[in-house]
Order: structure tokens, then C-alpha cells, then sequence
């Protein structure tokens, strides 16, 4: 579970890229975070992978709290958290097999463990065969399916993508879309970061609209709150 | 970080050494040559230290013994001279050899024909290990029963002296510096290695690795191009050294300058240069990985 309570976030250059943000995200729920640039998605995306502390309020990930986590402690939040980006930040050097499988020796598993479980994860992207490739060989949509494996691969409780389409052509788009909402089905919770308004409403969920460091609308509806205020 | 990752890491390190070829490349260069002046430096400094303590040895006091000593009685003051602390060497000169030598010396050597040697004394030629303890050295040897007289250059003495802590104080200070810059070249090579792996550093982060985790493939790879640094400078300095040292005895104008054999600094010369190369290998690569790690 996610959970924000009046959370304000202040930077040294004196912006205040949150102004008192609450929301609740429950396991496995599916919402869409949209809002314009600027607007404090990263900055709430930052705080749930540990990479930022709220200047006031408090945020709870899967049974992390911000305000208390000890910074050795961070590796094993974000083991609870896939992250997906935009632009992949898959490793160039590595194959698709290890891009994936490297996830799983960072947090010490066994090698029959990698075995048993990385082609099962690469078969549920559907790049299983192409595990010798390296990401420089594959088409966009291959690579954002990688990086969603790599995000799945430890079984998180979360995944965030942040702008997972934004880099794709409209099929490919939809594709990874399908995708994420496919293993959201599996009991994962999905937290996706979007500008696409035909993808908002074509898959009927969750909206968050955040703009200017507030909360502007929270619901199914929301994008059409968002545009129309 | 769990035990079975140990292999895969160290693996991991190995693999980047290649991966990252010319940057690999780059390390060792930097590292083989910062290790070559700074051992070519300490290897001179050995050498000259060497060869002024030889002139040192050339300073010699002359300690003579009291005339109503018979020349057995006056032989044993030699046991005496060298139980004196500082004492490196003291050889007895009868008075009639001194006086042949000072005969050889003279250009009129008709003239002394004849003459009654008892007006000399028996001495002693004293060297000295430290010519820094000489003023000391002198008192406790005026000490000694029979000795009568001391005759000694204090002057070439404290010139010796001086030359010797001059040169000590230059070539520490010398070989520091050079250290410390080696360092901070070799550290900037090593930040050079590690920015061109940031993304590589932040993906890992990003999905939970731990900072051993992260660290120790670097600090392996650290490790082995340090060594291999080290391996390769000191196999260098060894060849350079022989090569000189052979083309120096050669040339006959400077047999005056004669360098040790290699042999005879192997041992400090390896400690050196792999303690140098493992100082610099992880401890570069350990806090250049730092600042990529604050993610």
C-alpha cells in the first residue's frame, strides 16, 4: 500500500514541488497519474522509490516510512517497487537475459532460483526468444518489455512506470499497456505516469490528477476533471 | 550482499576490466608510469645515500696512544676503541709504519735518514658508522685509558653530515609529492573509468542492489589493475635500472659511479610497488564509487 498524508516537498532553490499531497493507493490497485509538466509527478515518484524525504508529512510504502527508513534500508524499499521508465535505462552491455537476471543477484538469489525464474518472466513479456540478445538489438516495444521484466522479475508488490509509452508508436503503446494491465490482473499494484489521454480512457481506471504540488481530482473520471478545469 | 553472489561478482569485476577496455587501458598507463618515477626517484636516492655514506667512510680520526704504553699494551687499546659506540672500524698503525708513510709523503726524503721514530706516537685509524653522533663520539673515545691525543677533520665531518640529512629531507619530500600526485592521477582515471558507468551505477540502485553489492565488482576490477600496474612497472623499473646500471659500469668515465645490483632492492621495491598498486587500485576505485552511489 501507498499512502501520502499532507505531504509537502521543498527544494533547496526554494520551489515547493508539493503542497500538501494525501492520497491512498491500496494493493493491488491499477491508477493513472496524470498531470502537466511540473506539475510534482517525479517528485512523488521519487518519494515512493526512496529517493527523495517529504519536508513535512508523512509517506508510507509497502510498510516503509519515509520519514523513519534508514538509508541501508532503501535497497530493500525499492526491491518492493518495479520501476519502468521511458527511456528503458536498460543495461547496453548486457543481454536481455542478464539485464534480467542481474536484478535477482542484486537482492542474492540463488543461481537455480535465476534459472527457474527468469525465462518464465521473459516468456510473460514475450521476449523469450531473444534472451542472447543485447537491448541495442531490439525494437522500442521489445525494450520497454524488458525493462518491464526486469521490474517484474523479484515478484514487487508496486511497479511504476513513468511514461512507459512515451517513447512508442500507438500499437506498440497499446501493447505495453495491455501488458501492465495483464500482470496489475496477477495482483500487482500499477502506478503508471501518463500523458496519453486515449490510453487513460481506454483502459477505465484510477486517475490522479496532480497539478502545481495539489491534488486537483482523484477518481475514474479524473482525466476529464483534470483537462476540464 | 550473500555469499553466493561472491563468484558472480568478482566474475562481474574481471569482465568490466575488458568491457571497459581503453578506459582499463588508460588505469594501467597512468598507474605504471606514476610507479616508474616515483621507483626510478627512490632507487637513485638509495644509490646516492648509498655512495655519500661511502665517503662518509672515508673520514677517518686519528686516535693516538700514550707514548709509555709498550706496543702490546698499546695494541690492546683497540679492544677499547671498539666497544665505543659509533665506532664502525679501528685499525692500529705502529709508529714506525707511520713514519714510513710520512717519509713516503715527504719530498726530501734524504734528510730524515736516521731519525729516532720514539718522538712518534702507536695510533689508531678510527672510522666512524655516523659521522651525525661525531662530537659524542670523540668524547667518549678521549675517554678511553690511553689514549693520549685525538686528531680529527670535525669540518668534513659536518659537511658529510649535512649533505646526508639534505638529501634524506629532499628525497622523502620528493617521493611524497610524486606519491600524492600519482594518487590523485591514478584516483582521476579511476572517477574518469567509474562516470563513464554512472547509468550503469543508478540502474543498479534503482532496483534495490546494495552498495557492496554495487561496490565490489568495482573494487575488484580496482584491485586487478592496480596489480597489474604494479606488475608491469616494476618489471620495467627493473629492466631500465639493469640497463643503466650495465651501460654506467660501462662507460669508463664513470666507473666513479657505481649503482647496486637490482637484486639487492627487490624485496622493498615489490612491497612498494604492489602495497602502492593495491593502495591505489581499491582505495581509488572505493571512493571514486561514492559519489555515484548517492542516488
Amino acid at each position: 500500500m501507498i499512502e501520502f498524508t499532507d505531504v509537502t516537498k521543498s527544494y533547496s532553490v526554494g520551489t515547493r514541488a508539493l503542497k500538501g499531497v494525501s492520497m491512498q493507493i491500496e494493493d493491488g490497485e491499477f491508477v493513472y497519474l496524470v498531470g502537466p509538466s511540473g506539475s510534482g509527478k517525479s517528485t512523488v515518484i521519487k518519494m515512493i522509490t526512496g529517493e527523495l524525504k517529504p519536508t513535512s508529512g508523512t509517506v508510507h510504502v509497502n510498510g516503509y516510512s519515509l520519514e523513519k527508513i534508514r538509508k541501508r534500508e532503501i535497497p530493500y524499499l525499492r526491491r518492493t517497487v518495479g520501476t519502468v521508465f521511458q527511456d528503458f535505462r536498460l543495461i547496453q552491455n548486457k543481454t536481455v537475459y542478464d539485464n534480467v537476471a542481474f536484478v535477482m543477484r542484486a537482492i542474492g538469489a540463488r543461481e537455480r532460483e535465476i534459472r527457474e525464474r527468469v525465462p518464465y518472466v521473459l516468456n510473460l513479456v514475450g521476449l523469450d526468444t531473444k534472451t542472447r540478445r543485447h537491448p541495442g538489438e531490439l525494437s522500442g516495444g521489445e525494450q520497454q518489455r524488458l525493462a518491464i521484466a526486469r521490474a517484474l522479475v523479484n515478484n514487487p508488490s508496486t511497479i511504476i512506470a513513468d511514461e512507459p509509452t512515451g517513447n512508442l508508436d500507438p500499437a506498440r503503446s497499446l501493447e505495453i499497456m495491455s501488458l501492465l494491465m495483464e500482470i496489475n490482473n496477477l495482483g500487482t499494484t500499477m502506478l503508471v505516469v501518463t500523458h496519453e489521454k486515449h490510453l487513460v480512457e481506454r483502459f477505465h481506471k484510477r486517475v490522479i490528477s496532480i497539478d502545481d504540488g495539489l491534488i486537483v481530482s482523484d477518481g475514474m473520471d479524473g482525466y476529464y476533471r483534470y483537462e476540464n478545469q | 550482499m550473500r555469499i553466493n553472489n561472491l563468484g558472480y561478482l568478482i566474475k562481474e569485476g574481471i569482465r568490466g576490466i575488458f568491457l571497459h577496455g581503453f578506459m582499463s587501458f588508460a588505469a594501467v598507463c597512468v598507474t605504471v608510469a606514476c610507479l616508474l618515477i616515483v621507483g626510478s626517484f627512490t632507487c637513485l636516492t638509495y644509490n646516492i645515500t648509498l655512495m655519500v655514506e661511502d665517503l662518509n667512510k672515508t673520514n677517518e680520526i686519528l686516535v693516538y696512544v700514550d707514548e709509555d704504553l709498550s706496543d702490546a699494551e698499546a695494541r690492546s687499546v683497540g679492544t677499547l676503541i671498539n666497544k665505543v659506540e659509533n665506532v664502525y672500524k679501528a685499525t692500529f698503525v705502529h709508529k714506525d709504519d707511520a713514519f714510513e708513510s710520512f717519509v713516503e709523503t715527504y719530498s726530501d726524503k734524504d734528510s730524515l735518514t736516521g731519525v729516532d721514530t720514539n718522538f712518534l706516537r702507536h695510533r689508531f685509524v678510527v672510522i666512524l658508522e655516523d659521522n651525525g653522533q661525531f662530537q659524542q663520539t670523540i668524547k667518549d673515545l678521549e675517554q678511553v685509558e690511553g689514549v693520549a691525543k685525538i686528531s680529527a677533520a670535525r669540518e668534513l665531518a659536518e659537511g658529510f653530515t649535512t649533505i646526508q640529512n639534505v638529501l634524506q629531507i629532499a628525497s622523502v619530500a620528493v617521493v611524497g609529492v610524486l606519491l600524492v600526485v600519482s594518487l590523485l592521477i591514478i584516483s582521476n582515471t579511476v572517477k574518469l573509468a567509474m562516470y563513464d558507468r554512472r547509468e550503469e551505477i543508478a540502474i543498479m540502485k534503482m532496483v534495490g542492489a546494495t552498495n557492496s553489492f554495487i561496490r565490489l565488482p568495482y573494487v575488484v576490477e580496482g584491485f586487478t589493475l592496480g596489480m597489474v600496474g604494479a606488475g608491469v612497472a616494476f618489471g620495467l623499473e627493473w629492466f631500465l635500472y639493469e640497463l643503466l646500471r650495465n651501460r654506467m659500469a660501462a662507460a669508463s668515465t664513470l666507473k666513479l659511479i657505481d649503482f647496486v645490483p637490482f637484486q639487492e632492492l627487490l624485496l622493498p621495491m615489490i612491497v612498494t610497488f604492489f602495497a602502492a598498486g593495491l593502495f591505489v587500485g581499491i582505495v581509488g576505485s572505493w571512493t571514486s564509487i561514492r559519489k555515484f552511489m548517492d542516488v
